[in-house]
């Protein structure tokens, strides 16, 4: 708790985040060589799915981190309501269009897997009805920000929104449990282990995990143009400030003493 | 990795989809955060200039 109190410091932030980008960045590239490695060489076709489970190597890191950036957003949304934390607003914001993105490209990823296992691009089906909801208020989140021009306001505003949203997360993981759906069970976070072979799974834990990386990579820089908005937002209502003074000044001694 | 099979348009599509939009998102996330740079150097510098001599 320390620790995130003295990053609520922007500057402190600005510091940190600097120093640590091209690490996270550089460590991502390495990962994701590693994994494509693995996930094109290395893992062997599937026995019904045949070549297709390559997608699984971009389709799941992908669902994962449309679903982890918004858990982000909702806790952010909380330390901005609750605590006011300074920075909570702004990771918040970055984070939105990072999420909407992998949110897409799980669309899309599934819907080119969709065609050759399925027989279609797209089905409502209830884990894909529900993650299409999920890009659909990522997007709604954007649109919001940018409707009301006064950060904190806005960030309110948001925040609301974001917790109201927040059902839909637990609604996409359980979709496969709860309803008879196309779309395949869980196979890697299942209570009794994972159900995908160790030469399957190695490269899809690293692509996760170099995806997330550079997801947070993106965040970082995001979150710290984010700042550098606020910072130019307040110097511009200071600038307006004392070029009005001068004026309102000038306009008292205009009128003299007699009032 | 041996061919991609009868599938390759699907497995590729996938694969060039993903680069699309992760490359779309990183030019605007970077050309965002060096126009936020200089319009800040902008300001930074004219404030400095006011309060100057």
């Amino acid at each position: 708790m320390t620790f995130i109190n003295q990053l609520a410091n922007p500057t402190r932030f600005m510091a940190l985040s600097g120093g640590l980008l091209p690490w996270i960045a550089g460590l991502s590239g390495i990962l994701f060589i590693v994994g494509f490695y693995g996930a094109f060489f290395s893992a062997p076709a599937d026995y019904q799915q045949g070549e297709t489970i390559r997608i699984m190597y971009i389709h799941v890191p992908a669902a994962w981190l449309a679903m982890f950036f918004y858990s982000l957003m909702t806790v952010s949304a909380i330390g901005a309501l609750v605590w006011r934390h300074p920075l909570a607003e702004v990771a918040q914001k970055a984070a939105a269009p990072i999420g909407a993105s992998f949110a897409l490209i799980c669309l899309l990823t599934g819907a080119l897997w969709g065609r050759p296992m399925w027989g279609t691009y797209w089905v409502w089906d209830a884990r894909l009805t529900s993650m299409l909801v999920l890009l659909l208020i990522y997007l709604a989140i954007m649109a919001l920000w940018r409707t009301i021009d006064e950060p904190t306001q806005a960030g309110r505003a948001v925040s609301i929104l974001t917790l109201v949203g927040f059902i839909n997360i637990p609604i996409i993981k359980f979709s496969v449990d709860w309803w008879n759906t196309l779309h395949q069970p869980a196979s890697v976070f299942r209570m009794d282990g994972p159900s995908i072979h160790p030469t399957m799974l190695w490269p899809l834990l690293v692509c996760a995990v170099a995806f997330s990386l550079f997801a947070v990579a993106l965040h970082l820089v995001a979150m710290r143009t984010e700042i550098m908005r606020r910072r130019i937002r307040t110097l511009t209502i200071l600038a307006a400030d004392r070029a009005e003074q001068p004026g309102a000044q000038a306009g008292m001694m205009a009128r003299g003493p007699a009032e | 990795m041996t061919a991609l099979g009868p599938h390759a348009f699907f497995i590729i599509g996938s694969y060039l989809a993903t680069f699309a939009v992760i490359a779309a998102l990183t030019i605007w996330i970077i050309a965002d955060n060096r126009a936020r740079k200089r319009e800040l150097a902008r300001l930074d510098h004219r404030q400095h200039g006011a309060d100057g001599p």
